[in-house]
């Protein structure tokens, strides 16, 4: 098997999941240069591979197939392994060999998913991206990101099982573990269909991103905004295209999280539901299911990717020179930190869809599929979302970071390896925003989409510049909501509150009913059975010996008889008299 | 110490600012009156359609979401 691997080239998973177990042996830069060339191997490799299915792998029965390359795989392939050379680069100050190795098997579990041409294959890299990217989270230390790991882990565990269940299902039906058009149809549709949309955030199984990515360590927070949600999206538009279910729970998201994000207070997650509204265009998207629709899809996906990471990037690098993110610490930042200042508003610009922005070559395109399709309702309210996410990602992160209210912080630039992360990132983001050319040239349909109509920009344009004078007005006129120090209850209250009344309800009813079968069984009766036990023999045979002596006139010695049988030293003769004597008995009694 | 930037600072600069902000919206407003559209929906061809759609959008998510806070707000130490 291996020398047959070493022939066809390697997986691009497997140089991450491998080369990650070679990065604690190294040290000092060989170690920073080694890390920075596995995204760049996978990425070769990726484009030197032709499209078909290679790198089968026989177990037991079945062909596993870790290569399946096809121009949807392919973009996702490209993205992941370029967001994965910017995100290490972005951490490589990190003296954590924990958090590399394990950025390293997530960013190759995504990569593994995204190429697996079969659902088992599909589902271990599923898992290992689960595991792996808890560390993520818990390399923070802090007790509170212990217990956003704890949470986050048991929530993809309960969607791994989901789709586990579901694909053993599907196999059982159908015969056949090919990974590709599944389609909502059964019990077996729907698990899969469910353990997909955990990874994809779709409401209400939503929360556990805004629960944990904040409470993830600065680096870590950048490989998460990555990987999970969208190979969801990769392996949502591979099995649930056109499903209508999806459009509407699109809209849905795109439009719910915003609200959060106006009245949170930490930037991180105002972020993380940003992240949210944004997967939630993207499964719209592949519920409209159209050409034009898919390839917004998959250019949003990429674009968000860059944007997204870029926006991470720059708060966690407040994060890291400051010590703080909560909008109520922070303030007036661009002082000292006008680097970072300006490529997080370049982030926040591609996340709003401004024009010569990464964001508006990819975003129209769902919009206007669903314009295309007649769906008035979703269409208005892919357009709310769209001035909303300009209103809280683009205007509320930056001001309140990096202007707004002085907080006195005067804190320098991060260090240069996240400086030139952050470069590369907005670089692309304006890049692609100017020149989509390269980036429509890989989606999986041919694109026949023109973005930079006088009618789209200046539109475009009037929603954001409208969207914030609305801004502009209510902060000036005091209307705008207060950042407050809060909690803003989600969906998570069920498992959070709900865990705790599940626990004390079991533990109220379930100990009662314990001690009382405690009581019962092994305090009373054992001693009613022991008694039994005991003196039972010697109580019955007083009961026929009392009327036998009362006959007979004879005063008979009871404590003997106790003792006698408690001590088992009963004198034959009277166990041989007792025999007889039950022998008679039943006899009569028959 | 490295020289820190003021720019902002100055209630002249954020004056000047304000000014470019609201004289690029009026110049949206009136070259929208001259383009040529291809809607999908009627409204679209509406003038400045978007203009009023961006601002009542975003002055009803702020409205919205503070009538939100006031079911959803809970003190930080909630779930401790």
């Amino acid at each position: 098997m291996i020398s047959y691997l070493l022939n066809t080239g390697c997986p691009p998973a497997l140089i991450f999941i491998i080369g990650a177990l070679f990065i604690p042996l190294l040290r000092g830069k060989l170690k920073s240069a080694f890390m920075l060339m596995l995204p760049v191997l996978a990425f070769v490799v990726l484009m030197k591979t032709p499209e078909g299915n290679h790198w089968h792998v026989a177990l037991l029965d079945y062909d596993l197939i870790l290569g399946r390359v096809d121009p949807l795989s392919k973009v996702f392939g490209y993205i992941f392994s370029l967001i994965s050379f910017i995100a290490v680069l972005f951490a490589l100050k990190v003296e954590d060999d924990v958090q590399h190795v394990a950025g390293f098997a997530y960013a190759g579990g995504a990569l593994g998913v995204t190429f697996a041409g079969d659902l088992f294959t599909l589902y271990i890299f599923w898992e290992i991206m689960a595991v792996a990217s808890t560390f993520m989270i818990l390399a923070r230390k802090t007790e509170s990101s212990q217990a956003a790991a704890f949470r986050y882990i048991l929530v993809h565990i309960f969607g791994g099982l989901c789709l586990l269940a579901g694909i053993i299902l599907y196999i059982q039906n159908t015969g056949s573990a090919e990974f590709s058009f599944i389609g909502l149809d059964g019990p077996a549709s729907w698990l899969i269909f469910i353990g997909i949309a955990v990874n994809a955030a779709i409401p209400p199984l939503h929360p556990w991103l805004q629960d944990a990515y904040p409470e993830a360590t600065v680096t870590g927070a950048v490989f998460l905004s990555a990987f999970t949600t969208k190979s969801a999206v990769y392996v949502m538009a591979r099995t649930f295209p056109g499903t209508e279910l999806l459009i509407w729970l699109g809209a849905l998201m795109t439009a719910v999280p915003i609200f959060y994000a106006v009245l949170e207070n930490d930037i991180r997650r105002v972020l993380a539901y940003s992240l949210i509204n944004q997967v939630g265009f993207m499964m719209c998207g592949i519920g409209i299911g159209t050409e034009l629709a898919i390839n917004g899809t998959v250019s949003h996906a990429f674009c968000h990717i860059l944007y997204k990471a870029l926006l991470f990037m720059s708060a966690g690098a407040v994060l890291h020179v400051t010590g703080k993110i909560r909008c109520t610490d922070l303030g007036g930042l661009y002082k000292t930190m006008p680097l970072t200042c300006l490529f997080c508003m370049i982030g926040a610009a591609s996340i709003s869809a401004f024009p010569l922005f990464s964001g508006f070559v990819s975003k129209s395109m769902i919009i206007s599929a669903a314009g295309h399709e007649k769906l008035i309702v979703v269409w208005l309210m892919l357009q709310f979302a769209s001035a909303g996410v300009f209103h809280h990602a683009g205007i509320k992160v930056p001001f309140f970071t990096f202007f707004g209210h002085d907080s006195g912080i005067r804190a320098k630039e991060p260090p240069l390896n996240m400086i030139i992360a952050m470069g590369i990132a907005a670089f692309l983001c304006l890049f692609i925003g100017i020149y989509p050319k390269p980036l429509y040239a890989i989606l999986p349909y041919p694109v026949d989409y023109l973005p930079y109509t006088a009618a789209h920009v200046v539109g475009q344009l009037q929603l954001l510049m409208f969207g914030a004078l609305a801004f502009c007005l209510l902060i000036l006129s005091g209307n705008y909501p207060a950042e407050m120090r809060a909690i803003n209850l989600d969906t998570d209250w069920f498992y959070r509150k709900g865990g705790k009344l599940v626990y004390n309800f079991m533990d109220k009813w379930l100990n009662r009913v314990n001690a009382f079968c405690d009581k019962l069984f092994a305090q009373e009766m054992t001693a009613t059975l022991g008694a039994f036990s005991r003196q039972g023999p010697a109580k019955l045979t007083l009961f026929i010996m009392t009327p036998i002596w009362f006959v007979m006139g004879k005063k008979g010695d009871k404590e003997k008889i106790y003792a006698a049988f408690e001590t088992a030293s009963i004198p034959i003769g009277i166990s041989a008299a007792a025999a007889t004597l039950f022998i008679v008995g039943l006899i009569v009694m028959r | 110490m490295k020289k820190e930037l003021k720019t902002f600072d100055d209630p002249k600069n954020v004056k000047i600012l304000l000014r470019i902000f609201y004289a690029s919206l009026v110049v949206l407003l009136i070259v929208d009156l001259f383009i040529h559209k291809h809607a999908d929906f009627p409204w679209e061809d509406a003038p400045n359609f978007f203009a009023a759609y961006g601002f009542v959008s975003c002055v009803l998510l702020i409205f919205i979401a503070k009538i939100l806070r006031r079911f959803i707000k809970k003190d930080e130490t909630y779930y401790d």
